[in-house]
């Protein structure tokens, strides 16, 4: 590949570890990574480059070095040198350089900045490649190496002494009251023996605290027993973001072992695409065998409670359209889920250009919502989107993730576009009959 | 020993036998790589994970149209090297015949014209294929030297093939020898340059590209996503 122009310098480093030895924890990581499925993506490209038509950073900006398959590039090398079958070979006639320090401080930028990890290019891949999860698994030799944006950083710092990016567990019951204060709901916090523990994204302790409050009237409407609990109540996990598979793995027992100690059959999920990659799919490689309690994001809560009875909606009978968060929809299969509560609530949902399974992400997964360094790249992505949502003409733009909607919350302000991006949770909670 | 024996016969012995044991290699090494099962439950009512798998295989033989016209064009433009490759190596009758002699198997050929077609559509998508790569700033960006290696030897078999054909390959059949010796002795080498590169490059791909689209298919399927 060529590699002479990649990416910029921009890139930051964590702790002291030498040069060497930030290669040797990356190539170290790398090559744990390569169980039979991804040494089979690894093999099987043919660098068709047909990946690059599928994401946005690249359409967004037309530059090769945005193309999926490219920001592997150190990985790939990493595994023809230490893991693929013809490895011995490669060493011994020198044919694939061993990564170094100055390639992976570079690819920082294409593997954190401009990778939501939203499995687009997966989608158009030929060959079938997971790019998408490959990225994921290259993060975790660049936490080992210490070499993640510094904002990642200190969120990974924060949640490893607090449990969660928001707040500590200790201030969770005074924030809770506030919340339930300031929008006259009731929100139950470690109680001792619950049927459904509830869990948080970081900005609904923050400034999307409605849609806490509306998750909380929800429930309280079915008369279920829940618990929020300040041992484990954030799910967004941003050690599934980072590559900090330590943190990650913390993180989800928080959750999953409060579960169980209060009894509860169920973890429900907030609106976060993240969280649901990393608790509904990942939480159970942390045990070694299934896991004891379901876990549910809030758009299937919401079906099930729709298509049970157990609460009824009003129709608003509007137009509206709807932004398909990659990792619930694309990589999470909830893609009819949705749907389901809108037409249920009454919409004449108008489809964007692209939607379902090949909708365009927000441009702010992965991390890259939170990271400074990536804010003109992820303007343009976003521009993409509002191109197609208003090409819609849709009264109403609605997502069920969080992060998504920050992301464009935060694209639309800076572009003065006056459209709110609506919470599907918060539909329901507002209509509720 | 003229070239001609040479690759019929340890020329060719030593081809097959690179092939067979290469490709045999760089499937067994790759296949068992640990295996990491997802012990998350999958969602309910979804597909086994063979139909999962078996749905991704066929789902991947043609793009979205969602991706627009360029990966239509780049995929028709395979379909036309891939069958062609197919129908002139299986199909053009001294192939059958040489198949015959080495192995007693042999089908009824193609007629002559057919094949002559299918080899100049053969050269053309390949030419374009080498066009994209060289002027596409994606493909560029990504391409490495099995990109150019591979694509050389699966163009050589085709250009030396057409230089060999003079004649109907009736006429060629009816003979007891081989006329162009030399010519037909590259030609053949060219064959086994490509199987002996076969397990070494990206060639590779006709084997792999099941195994890679199933994988992606059990992951995506047991998750409830209809890819």
């Amino acid at each position: 590949m060529n590699t002479a122009v990649s990416a910029t310098k921009a890139f930051d480093q964590q702790g002291s570890l030498s040069d060497e030895q930030r290669v040797d924890a990356a190539m170290g990581s790398f090559v744990s990574e390569f169980g039979v499925t991804a040494s089979l993506h690894m093999e099987s490209c043919v660098r068709c480059g047909l990946c690059a038509d599928a994401c946005h950073f690249h359409i967004a900006t037309g530059d090769a070095k945005y193309t999926p398959i490219y920001k592997l590039e150190p990985f790939r090398r990493a595994y023809l040198r230490e893991a693929s079958p013809l490895a011995p070979l490669i060493r011994a006639l020198g044919l694939v350089r061993k990564p170094r320090i100055e390639d992976l401080q570079q690819w920082q930028e294409l593997l954190y900045d401009s990778c939501t990890m939203c499995g687009r290019c997966t989608l158009a891949c030929p060959m079938g490649i997971d790019i998408a999860e490959l990225v994921k698994e290259a993060r975790h030799g660049m936490f080992k190496a210490g070499l993640v944006p510094d904002r990642l950083a200190l969120m990974d710092r924060t949640a490893r002494q607090w449990g969660s990016t928001a707040t500590p567990g200790e201030d969770l019951p005074d924030i809770l009251a506030e919340v339930a204060k300031e929008h006259g709901v009731a929100i139950p916090c470690n109680l001792e023996r619950a049927d459904i523990l509830v869990t948080a994204a970081p900005a609904e302790l923050g400034e999307h605290t409605k849609a806490l409050a509306d998750a909380a009237k929800i429930l309280n409407r079915t008369g279920v027993k829940w618990t929020m609990h300040q041992a484990g109540f954030d799910a967004s996990n941003v050690g599934f973001n980072n590559g900090d598979l330590e943190l990650q793995e913390k993180l989800t027992r928080a959750l999953v072992d409060t579960a169980v100690k209060i009894g509860a059959n169920t973890v429900l999920l907030p609106e976060c695409g993240h969280a649901y990659g990393a608790a509904r799919w990942e939480a159970a490689k942390w045990y070694g065998q299934a896991l004891p309690v379901r876990i549910i994001h809030m758009t299937e809560f919401l079906d099930e409670l729709i298509a049970s009875k157990q609460i009824r909606v009003n129709k608003i009978g509007e137009t509206a359209t709807f932004h398909d968060p990659c990792q619930i929809v694309r990589r999470g299969g909830l893609e009819a889920a949705a749907r389901r509560v809108l037409a249920a609530l009454g919409f004449e949902l108008i489809e964007l250009q692209d939607h379902g399974l090949t909708g365009f992400c927000c441009g702010g997964g992965g991390g890259v919502v939170s990271n400074p360094r990536a804010a003109p790249l992820r303007r343009q992505a976003f521009e993409m989107k509002q191109q197609q949502v208003e090409a819609t003409g849709a009264k109403h733009f609605v997502t069920s993730c969080g992060q998504c909607r920050i992301t464009l919350e935060m694209g639309a302000q800076q572009t003065q576009w006056n459209k709110p991006t609506e919470s599907l949770l918060e539909l329901v909670a507002d209509n509720l009959a | 020993m003229d070239l001609l024996g040479f690759a019929r016969g340890p020329a060719l012995a030593v081809a097959v036998v690179v092939f067979v044991l290469g490709t045999v290699w760089r499937l067994w090494g790759v296949l068992s790589r640990p295996r990491m099962p997802d012990l998350s439950p999958a969602r309910e009512g979804v597909p086994s994970n063979l139909q999962g798998a078996l749905r991704n295989i066929l789902r991947g033989m043609w793009p979205r149209k969602e991706f627009g016209a360029a990966p239509l064009v780049a995929t028709v433009n395979g379909y036309v090297f891939h069958i062609g490759l197919a129908l002139v190596f299986f199909g053009y009758a001294p192939h059958i015949a040489f198949i015959r002699r080495l192995t007693g198997l042999s089908w009824p050929a193609l007629p002559d014209l057919v094949m002559y077609l299918a080899a100049g559509a053969t050269i053309i998508a390949l030419l374009l294929a080498l066009g994209a790569r060289l002027t596409s700033p994606v493909r560029r960006k990504i391409s490495i030297a099995d990109d150019w290696i591979t694509w050389t030897i699966t163009f050589l078999p085709v250009i030396t093939g057409m230089a060999v054909i003079t004649e109907p390959s009736a006429i060629v059949l009816a003979r007891d020898h081989a006329v162009y010796r030399g010519p037909l002795a590259v030609h053949l080498l060219t064959l086994e340059l490509l199987l002996i590169w076969f397990p070494f490059g990206k060639l590779m791909h006709a084997f792999l590209f099941a195994f890679s689209r199933g994988a992606t298919g059990m992951r995506f399927s047991h998750r409830g996503v209809k890819l």
